[in-house]
């Protein structure tokens, strides 16, 4: 692997390639596509949290004023999946603002108008709304049908699915223990809180074939998934990804999509369908609210004997919470001998979740990263040194299975225990808390083109939608291995027609695989140029190397030429065989686990129960940083992320199960004002499996934030607040609650 | 409906259009005029995607009405820029990485601007309170709070 010293783009900061566009105002979202004759679709979405369906009618709004087409579930092909039955409800609506129904007119007005005169009759039910009430006996089941674990020989259940990972014996090793702490945690149901609403426009040709516009993090799912919902072949279906305004892993399935196509299909014209602000927080997937029981064994000199963690994750109305990555996170940081790991994948009528930036890893891992808080405490142990004394290294078979390479929690913990933040004292009447976080990576599938021009100017086109600067990361990969200067490398996201699969912008996978990609694409053109100045001067392509971007003879070849420059062989490529196209496809492996330590200092008013937030250290393994300002950005923002969700994000539900704070006015995100700056530490421990040394970084940062902020309220107050948010009515509450116990 | 005639000034460029009178100046600058620039993100005004300068004052143009444009000067996204290049805020955001993915950029420089107009000196507190309403997922804020710092300090340079 090429050291840091000797890399010449990777490391650097230049302007990223899209940047222009983005700060004039050019580039173009997913509402940004108005076209010819276009119609606006809108849907009817359902009143009630829980109900059946006795009927749907639209023929009303079918006839009405400017509408063109209007579709209910019955036009979408039976026997739908999960998916399908989330696009558009057929014979239950399973959350308050389930879609039930859609039009498209020509105008937005008319389409709104339209919706009055669609009549549904339902029969309602009572609403599944907490875990306590899903998991209780004789809960009211959101689906009749639904048994865990696909068990039929049960009786239906609310739990969908289980996950159990085991080692060693759990009660031999809290026998061996000197303290035990126990402890139990609540976190509501968040949104991932991207400032673009979901948006896209179809346009369905007299061939059937239909061009989807829209802003997702996958445009290759919404291909498939697409088609799946409409019972199409995904040959049908061409899927263009505009820029994207935020995801968070929340624009990694699709809603609007199959009802674009379908009234495109039914009207002949182009259909765009945007979402609000309320349906993106009513109608879209959030994540998981949580209850987790956190317990940890250690003796007295702080040596972990036994842990374990019990999750139960809401999944809202279909199967599908988190709990693989919160039962695989939870204990992932540390060796521990003997472990019970339990996770719950519970229904309730809420929408169904989709995946939050290391989906289920922040809940569990607040649980367990508390509960070790408390452990330091009641050993007198730096909270640090405490994590030093168990934490994971290479070699440490992670309690989901795997044998962790080389990986560096260790050393962020060293350099948070150096850091100035940590070696200076906590201010004056604020308490300081610490937390570790971590997220596996993925590898997945990812194709790449390198295309070089005739001056020698570089293209490189590849699938992952640029939702934080990737297009940056990879003109430098590509820059680094070619030995070309970065200004001469120009990196696209193609649609599906225009490039290689690949999976979803998630994961934190776009830098490691599809980078992987770009960098095996470069070494095809490398090849091809070794071959092309071989076949030029006369010599065996073994003899020639390539070298800051030239073709230069190997060393001791008796060759009297000048080397040939990429784009000196470009210009003559027509003589040597043709233009220069690398490309390379993977199923990368061997993605690195990121570990981070984040601390902070946290004041509360202990009038007004607000928490502030004075300052905020991030150290995270990003193996390496490609672009060092695009990685201090993912652990800033994951930062602020994470404190948002630590003191203030959570969806509030009335008694009829509707949420009450669907806007951003009262589901407060964190704004500049009530932000520090973000203290960033990258640690470069490089991932053996990238060729550069490349983990992801992307996920991580927002894992850490929650019982960080979490132990710093414990540091001041003297007691804990278990739950999140830390939001000013519960901390009030828990002041006075202690004051009036004393 | 019939529609309303609204003259008004855009950038600088004089500028007639015809609107419904529940648009909101949103609404026409993204529909009717093809200023896509100006984002929207709620409609609401609590996330200033959406921000222009109205006679030089920072609005939401989601909650002002189409009609209400009749003779004022507008600013948006599209106009910070000039044929010379970009302004020193857009140099600044691009050189800080002070976006990510860059929906709320556009509502940022606007608003950016619209502080420095006004005070070309602000401290980091000034910045954050004044970019209070304008909400970025993406960044946690630090690096567009050194970009506006750095684009004060070089504007400041110039004068």
């Amino acid at each position: 692997m090429a050291e840091a010293v000797d890399l010449k783009a990777i490391g650097t900061r230049p302007v990223r390639p899209d940047g222009i566009d983005k700060v004039t105002g050019r580039a173009a979202f997913g509402a940004d596509l108005n076209l010819p004759n276009m119609l606006h679709g809108k849907v009817l979405r359902s009143p009630h949290a829980h109900a059946r369906i006795k009927s749907v009618d639209i023929s009303r709004a079918a006839a009405a004023e400017g509408v063109m087409a209007a579709v209910s579930g019955a036009d979408f092909p039976g026997n739908a999946s999960d998916l399908g039955k989330n696009v558009i409800a057929r014979d239950k609506v399973l959350y308050h603002g389930h879609a039930v129904a859609a039009v498209a007119a020509k105008t937005q007005l008319q389409a709104e108008a339209a919706l009055e005169l669609i009549d549904v009759e339902y029969e309602v039910l009572e609403p599944v709304m907490s875990l306590d009430q899903a998991m209780a006996d004789g809960a009211t089941l959101v689906n009749e049908n639904q048994h865990t674990n696909g068990d039929t020989s049960k009786p239906a259940s609310n739990v969908a699915a289980t996950q159990r990972f085991e080692r060693g014996d759990l009660e031999a090793g809290f026998a061996e223990a000197d303290v035990i702490v126990e402890s139990e945690h609540r976190v509501p149901m968040a949104h991932q809180g991207y400032i673009e609403p979901h948006a896209c426009t179809a346009t369905v040709n007299e061939d059937g074939k239909s061009t989807v516009w829209c802003c997702t993090q996958g445009h290759f799912d919404v291909r498939s998934l697409t088609a799946q919902v409409l019972g199409e072949s995904v040959g049908n279906i061409k899927v263009i990804p505009s820029e994207i305004g935020g995801g968070f892993g929340g624009k990694t399935t699709i809603y609007l999509e199959p009802l674009a196509v379908k009234m495109s299909q039914m009207s002949g014209r182009p259909v765009k369908m945007t979402m609000s602000r309320e349906d993106v927080f009513r109608a879209t997937g959030p994540t998981s609210g949580t209850w987790c029981r956190a317990k940890v064994g250690a003796k007295k000199d702080g040596t972990f004997t036994a842990a374990s963690a019990w999750l139960a994750y809401e999944a809202g109305a279909f199967p599908g919470a988190p709990i693989g990555p919160g039962c695989m996170s939870v204990l992932a940081p540390y060796e521990v001998p003997n472990l019970v790991i339990e996770g719950n994948d519970v229904l309730v009528n809420k929408p169904k979740v989709c995946a939050y930036r290391a989906p289920g890893a922040p809940q569990s891992m607040h649980a367990m990263e508390c509960a070790i808080d408390e452990l330091a405490r009641k050993l007198n142990m730096d909270p640090i040194e405490l994590r030093l004394k168990n934490a994971a290294g290479e070699g440490t078979v992670a309690p989901y299975g795997p044998r962790f390479p080389a990986i560096g929690l260790r050393e962020c913990l060293e350099a948070a225990k150096e850091h100035p933040n940590y070696t200076a004292p906590v201010p004056e009447g604020a308490g300081r808390g610490l937390a570790v976080g971590f997220w596996f990576n993925i590898g997945m599938q990812s194709s790449a083109e390198v295309r070089i021009a005739e001056d020698g100017a570089v293209t490189v086109m590849e699938g992952s939608p640029d939702i934080g600067g990737s297009r940056a990361s990879m003109a430098l990969m590509a820059a680094e291995t070619l030995g070309v200067p970065y200004e001469r490398v120009k990196a696209h996201v193609g649609d599906t027609e225009a490039t290689g699969f690949c999976n979803v912008t998630g994961g934190s996978r776009t830098t490691f695989a599809t980078g992987m990609a770009v960098i095996q694409a470069c070494e095809d053109i490398i090849a091809q140029c070794k071959q092309r100045a071989a076949l030029t001067w006369d010599l065996d392509e073994e003899q020639v190397d390539w070298v800051d971007g030239e073709a230069v003879p190997k060393p001791g070849v008796n060759a009297d030429v000048n080397p040939l420059s990429l784009a000196d062989i470009a210009r003559g490529a027509g003589r040597t065989g043709g233009p220069l196209l690398g490309r390379a496809s993977l199923n990368a492996q061997g993605a690195g686990a990121s570990f981070s330590c984040n601390f902070t200092d946290a004041k509360v008013d202990k009038e007004t129960g607000k928490v502030d937030i004075l300052s905020f250290t991030a150290v995270q393994d990003a193996g390496r940083a490609i672009h060092p300002s695009y990685v201090e950005g993912q652990m800033q923002g994951g930062a602020v992320q994470g404190i948002g969700w630590a003191l203030n994000e959570e969806y509030i539900y009335d008694a009829d199960g509707v949420m009450e704070n669907a806007g951003f006015l009262d589901y407060r995100v964190p704004v500049a004002s009530d932000m520090p700056m973000i203290d960033t530490q990258i640690i470069e421990v490089p991932n053996p499996f990238h060729p550069y040394g490349v983990r992801g970084v992307g996920e991580t940062p927002i894992v850490a934030p929650l019982a960080a902020v979490s132990n710093a309220v414990r540091d001041q107050l003297g007691f804990r607040i278990d739950d999140l948010p830390l939001s000013p009515p519960r901390v009030l509450e828990a002041i006075d609650g202690q004051e009036g116990g004393e | 409906m019939s529609k309303t005639h609204v003259s008004t000034t855009i950038n600088g460029d004089q500028m007639e259009f015809l609107c419904e009178p529940h648009q909101t100046l949103l609404e026409v600058l993204r529909d009717e005029l093809g200023l896509t620039g100006t984002k929207e993100g709620c409609a609401t005004g609590d996330c200033g995607a959406c921000s222009v300068m109205v006679d030089g004052r920072l609005v939401c143009s989601c909650l002002m009405l189409g009609v209400e444009a009749d003779g004022v000067d507008l600013t948006t996204i599209e106009g910070i820029a000039t044929p010379d290049g970009l302004h020193v805020i857009q140099e600044k955001y691009l050189e800080h990485a002070a976006l990510q993915c860059g929906i709320c950029t556009p509502g940022f420089i606007v608003a950016t601007k619209a502080l420095l107009d006004r005070n070309p000196n602000p401290d980091e507190t000034t910045i954050r309170y004044w970019l209070a309403g304008n909400l970025c997922r993406c960044t946690g804020y630090d690096k567009i709070v050194r970009a506006v710092q750095d684009a004060a300090q070089t504007l400041a340079y110039e004068a």
